[in-house]
């Protein structure tokens, strides 16, 4: 007889709206050899990413959730990376910091704003055709404008309304009880074409879904119907800076296919494909700062 | 003559039933029974919920549809109400209700569930001028409503606990979406409840007011709508506007659904 | 740089633009800054170390409401903002 009892377990809870984290580096280099290693660290407000930049490309980088405290985000951030490749704080040469939490990290030389820093990151991965590009985070979206040389021309952000950001998308995916990651794919398996909900509040869609679903809507055709409202939520935020070609998506939204190719069939636009993590784009911008200064600084000093 | 007037909000219909009498030549109103039916979201569809509404408000009255000469309709759900003769905006009947309870009010605002409105209302109570929103849920009590959730608090409770506290802390999110994950950093940080509460109100006052602003305070100043029963709220917005008094009817929720009724009366001449 | 700063909600769009091109050499002796009632102008350097004004933060996610003063529903004919800055950097989209 089997006299062994099971502890009843509480039910997981489920954080539908999580996004895996994840760490790279290139094993093809090796930073030892470099003149000049940089970090660009990204405080976001859902997921914060460390950059490191060996002698102006990119070498590695971890993305995580941002914690409750800023400055520890900052620290883990790079850590995790940094335990990775067997590097230590002293190792890098210079330190910028973006991101809505900018200011907090400790360890930076110098704090630049994030759209400056998407311009840049993007710029590196797309290359210099790249003119328009939009970053939809977990609390903001931005459109930006930049020239050949990754130098802002035009930018808006809106980090005021959850609509049009990762955040919105959390919201439904804890709402449909679906992993963020599965509502892309789940949005095209739809039997006829829906229309986007018509709230742009993110609080009024949702009873709007709430409403589709007793309707008889199925989940993948109320979240067809989220997304068009996302893509046409971000379109008539570009349009107000325009579209020019050269079309480059970051942020953790360019992951969800079922916003992207909504915004591409908007515009009439492909954005550009890359093969780098697009979270990252701000931190890679930051490094990227970062070597450039950190060059003045070493050409500076052996000048004198 | 009998009139009736029906305001399909986001979250409930309110009925109206009004008789005007002829006393000595002179027409004189006299609103009556009312009946409330409160929707739940995605509870029942509105054409329902109106039907259901306005025949329990017959009933209790005493009365059946043929006697009611015109039914009016008002409120974001005004097309709904399919039985209805004529619709009239949320911001012609609440004038026309608001000035008929208080006929020295100029200034009407509206807060209900899912909008915030500032009127500016002649003394036929006629609306003039209006400024709102309705398509963000900032400015409205549905703000206050999800924060009394994460406090874990009736709406009302939230009210009275906002009553107890004498802080002022802004509130940086300006979104309903955003402003949760604040006020739970808010709970974690440790600060008071009541002092959360303040904040959250004031921070829909100020947006209200806001509204109010674009189209001037003057004459006596009137709340309608739910949030009239948000004694926090009604603090909150009055030191936001600046002014001592503000006139608080006793049905608030009912008063579009007389203003429509008035009207429907009025068009009937 | 055009730079825009504020917001897109359910009610709509409320966006200050700052053309930082005519804004880094202020003919205007930086009017702007007096000129807001609710003085939301500041000088800032920004990341290409330029000086130009911007709209401070929080402003930035209240604007319908603190450009309402200027704004009366019944309508406006100029803004003290964009009258102050005669080298015409500023614009407001609604």
């Amino acid at each position: 007889m089997n006299t062994e009892t099971t502890a009843p377990t509480a039910p997981e809870k489920k954080e539908f709206w999580r996004w895996q984290e994840n760490v790279w580096f290139d094993e093809t280099k090796d930073w030892k050899t470099a003149k000049i290693v940089t970090c660009g660290i990204d405080v976001g407000s859902v997921s914060s990413q460390a950059v490191l930049v060996v002698d102006g490309e990119l070498y590695g980088f971890n993305s995580m959730r941002t914690g409750n405290n800023s400055p520890d985000s900052a620290t883990n951030a790079l850590a995790g990376i940094m335990d990775k490749c067997g590097m230590k704080q002293e190792d890098i040469h210079f330190v910028v910091g973006t991101g809505y939490g900018r200011v907090n990290v400790p360890f930076a030389d110098k704090a630049i704003t994030e759209i400056a820093c998407h311009a840049r990151g993007a710029n590196y991965m797309g290359g210099n055709g790249v003119r328009t590009i939009l970053d939809m985070g977990g609390q903001d979206c931005k459109a930006i404008h930049c020239d050949e040389k990754g130098k802002v021309t035009n930018f808006l952000m809106n980090d005021k309304c959850a609509a049009g950001t990762g955040r919105g998308m959390e919201v439904i995916s804890d709402l449909m009880q679906i992993p963020i990651a599965e509502l892309g794919p789940r949005s095209f398996d739809i039997d006829s074409d829906v229309e986007a909900v018509s709230s742009v509040c993110v609080v009024f869609a949702k009873s709007e879904a709430l409403g589709l679903l007793k309707a008889g809507y199925t989940k993948n055709k109320v979240i067809a119907a989220y997304c068009q409202a996302m893509a046409e939520r971000v379109v008539s935020l570009l349009e107000r800076i325009g579209v020019e070609e050269g079309f480059f998506i970051t942020g953790g939204i360019a992951k969800n296919p079922g916003v992207v190719k909504r915004i591409e069939k908007l515009l009439g636009i492909k954005a550009m494909e890359t093969k780098v993590d697009s979270q990252i784009a701000g931190a890679l911008g930051a490094a990227l700062f970062g070597y450039t200064l950190a060059s003045k600084k070493a050409a500076a000093a052996a000048a004198a | 003559m009998i009139t009736a007037g029906i305001d399909m909000g986001s979250r409930s219909v309110k009925v109206v039933l009004l008789e005007e009498l002829d006393v000595n030549g002179a027409p004189q109103l006299k609103y009556g029974v009312k009946k409330a039916y409160i929707m739940m979201p995605g509870d029942m569809d509105q054409d329902v919920a109106a039907e259901k509404a306005y025949d329990e408000a017959l009933a209790e009255a005493g009365l059946k549809r043929e006697d009611v000469s015109a039914v009016f309709a008002t409120g974001a759900g005004r097309k709904q109400v399919a039985f209805a003769k004529e619709g009239v905006t949320e911001m012609t009947a609440g004038a026309k209700g608001a000035v008929f309870m208080y006929p020295a009010a100029r200034t009407v605002v509206d807060v209900g569930a899912e909008e915030g409105r500032g009127m500016k209302t002649d003394a036929e109570g006629k609306a003039i001028d209006f400024a709102g929103n309705e398509k963000c849920a900032a400015g409205a009590g549905s703000f206050a409503e999800a924060m009394s959730r994460a406090l874990q608090m009736s709406l009302k409770e939230f009210g009275e606990a906002s009553l107890q506290s004498d802080k002022s802390i802004p509130m940086n999110a300006q979104c309903t979406v955003f402003a949760e994950s604040e006020v739970v950093s808010l709970i974690h940080s440790s600060t008071p409840k009541n002092d959360i509460a303040k904040a959250v109100l004031d921070a829909v006052a100020s947006r209200v007011c806001a509204m109010v602003r674009r189209v001037g305070i003057e004459g006596e100043v009137v709340l309608i709508g739910g949030m009239v029963h948000n004694a926090g709220f009604v603090s909150s917005l009055k030191n936001a506007m600046g002014v001592d008094t503000i006139s608080l009817p006793d049905m608030p929720e009912y008063i579009s659904a007389l203003g429509c009724a008035m009207i429907a009366a009025e068009r009937q001449h | 740089m055009i730079a825009n700063y504020g917001y897109k909600d359910g009610s709509g769009e409320y966006y200050i633009s700052i053309d930082t091109d005519k804004c880094i050499d202020c003919a205007a002796e930086r009017a702007c800054l007096t000129a807001c009632p609710k003085q939301m102008f500041e000088i800032i350097e920004d990341d290409y170390d330029d000086q130009v004004a911007w709209i401070k933060k929080p402003n930035c996610r209240t604007l319908a409401y603190d450009c309402a003063d200027c704004k009366p529903s019944s309508g406006y004919t100029s803004l003290p903002c964009i009258t102050a800055c005669t080298p015409g950097a500023i614009k407001h989209s609604w």
